[in-house]
């Protein structure tokens, strides 16, 4: 059993959708104390950083124990910065902290149109050995939506450019994040979600 | 490098996917989550629901059609027509909306995009503009292009912009069901104008009139109706022509 950690930021209709067409077994904890009874975790979540802080106290010292004990742990977009030590976005919020830098905001480029938010489709660049991207092409495209972004560090298995190079997909140990949408960006979106799901059977 | 969106817009009717010429001429087009998944299949960007409908005769969107076409694809999904509350825009994004479009309900009540945005992010707040030529301006219409809001495209994109509007989807009513090639100066003018996303619509006949879009007009995604719904024009068909004429599309 997957457990879907719902904290109020965004909508986990589509993640839901996308867990159900990959025949994935999931449950909405209401307490904390339920991510210790589930195979692994996801952490979703969209928008701005500070939306963590519901997870700040009791939910952030469950998670980081069961991370700690292995449990597989996935946290697309919001969810994936929140694996930092913290963001720009809202610096008072602390992150998860299990993988180390802050995340940032992207610059753009005026003269290139390059325009924050990153909004669309935009290619992975895989640095190689991710058990994530097992099956997904280099230079596959995703769909993100964002403006704060993580830096390219030694957990980062797939960096994607908008006018700079940020973390596009990181990997350690059983930790994982993406920055992209991999519910909203079609079959190889749905082929790192199974990838997922399939680290999480192995556990 | 981030590439331009290619978007399919399904007008929905009564739970059908209907399409029109200038706002008029309704003609059937199809099941909504049957479309949606073709067009997935042949690699449409986004797909946007638009309950054309719904400002007129006071409904909300159609919460089933939404959930079926969510079901069906797994894309950026928007929905708009008749959303003119928060509660609507909650219900819709309950339904598997990924964005919201709001056009006439924005202009009667520009707070609400700043309450939608600060609810779900500017990224899942597109505000929608249809407008017509007119002297040396563009004239913004709503209520599904039966009234003259009295403004002006241009200036109109700047303050949606300024109060939170993540993506503009820009229609030109005088080119919307004619085939007959974006407005590349309107859409032009609005994406010099501010820094969101826009997206061009009203127009597509050609595979041309894309590559015109994305250069000439600027535009960062287009959005077509009828010339994907007939199959006309296959989207796959569509993205080798633009990677062919060296613009960045997904394929």
């Amino acid at each position: 059993m997957i457990a879907l950690i719902d904290y109020g930021a965004g909508n986990l209709t589509s993640v839901r959708k996308a867990l159900t067409a990959l025949n994935a077994e999931f449950t909405t904890p209401d307490t904390p104390a339920d991510c210790a009874r589930c195979s692994a975790l996801i952490v979703p979540g969209v928008g701005n950083f500070a939306a963590t802080a519901a997870l700040v106290g009791s939910w952030r010292d469950a998670i980081g124990a069961a991370v700690r004990s292995g449990t597989p742990l996935l946290g697309i977009c919001l969810g994936m910065q929140w694996l930092f030590e913290g963001s720009d976005e809202a610096p008072e919020v602390p992150g998860l902290g299990v993988l180390e830098g802050r995340v940032v905001r992207l610059h753009g480029n005026v003269e290139q149109r390059l325009k924050i938010p990153h909004v669309g489709w935009n290619a992975l660049d895989p640095t190689g050995g991710s058990r994530i991207l097992a099956g997904v092409e280099p230079g596959a495209h995703v769909y993100f939506t964002h403006s704060y972004a993580a830096p390219v560090t030694a957990a980062c298995v797939a960096s994607t450019t908008h006018a700079e190079a940020f973390a596009a997909v990181v990997e350690r140990g059983n930790v994982f994040g993406v920055q992209f949408h991999p519910e909203k960006s079609s079959d190889a979106g749905l082929r790192i979600l199974g990838n997922f799901l399939e680290v999480a059977r192995g556990c | 490098m981030l590439t331009k969106r290619i978007i399919a817009c399904m007008d929905v009717r009564d739970g059908q996917v209907v399409k029109g010429v200038q706002f008029q001429q309704l003609r059937h087009a199809g099941d909504p989550a049957e479309l949606a998944a073709r067009y997935n299949v042949e690699g449409i960007d986004e797909v946007v629901v638009l309950d054309i409908t719904a400002t007129l005769e006071t409904r909300q969107a159609l919460a089933k059609t939404i959930d079926a076409v969510a079901h069906r694809i797994f894309l950026p999904l928007t929905v708009g027509g008749g959303i003119r509350s928060e509660a609507d825009a909650a219900a819709a994004v309950e339904a598997g909306a990924d964005k919201v479009s709001l056009n006439t309900a924005a202009l009667k009540e520009p707070g609400l995009i700043t309450t939608l945005a600060r609810r779900y992010g500017s990224q899942a707040v597109i505000v929608a503009i249809d407008a017509k030529r007119r002297d040396e301006g563009f004239a913004v219409y709503v209520r599904s292009g039966t009234s003259d809001a009295a403004r002006d495209a241009v200036e109109w994109a700047r303050e949606a912009e300024s109060r939170g509007a993540g993506e503009i989807l820009l229609t030109s009513m005088d080119r919307d069901g004619t085939r007959s090639g974006f407005d590349c100066e309107m859409t032009a003018a609005v994406a010099s104008a501010v820094n969101i996303p826009v997206i061009a619509s009203g127009g597509a006949g050609t595979l041309e009139h894309f590559s015109d879009v994305f250069t000439r007009g600027r535009a960062d995604a287009a959005l077509a109706a009828s010339i994907f719904h007939f199959a006309d024009t296959g989207v796959s068909e569509l993205k080798r022509y633009l990677r062919s004429q060296q613009i960045p599309v997904r394929l």
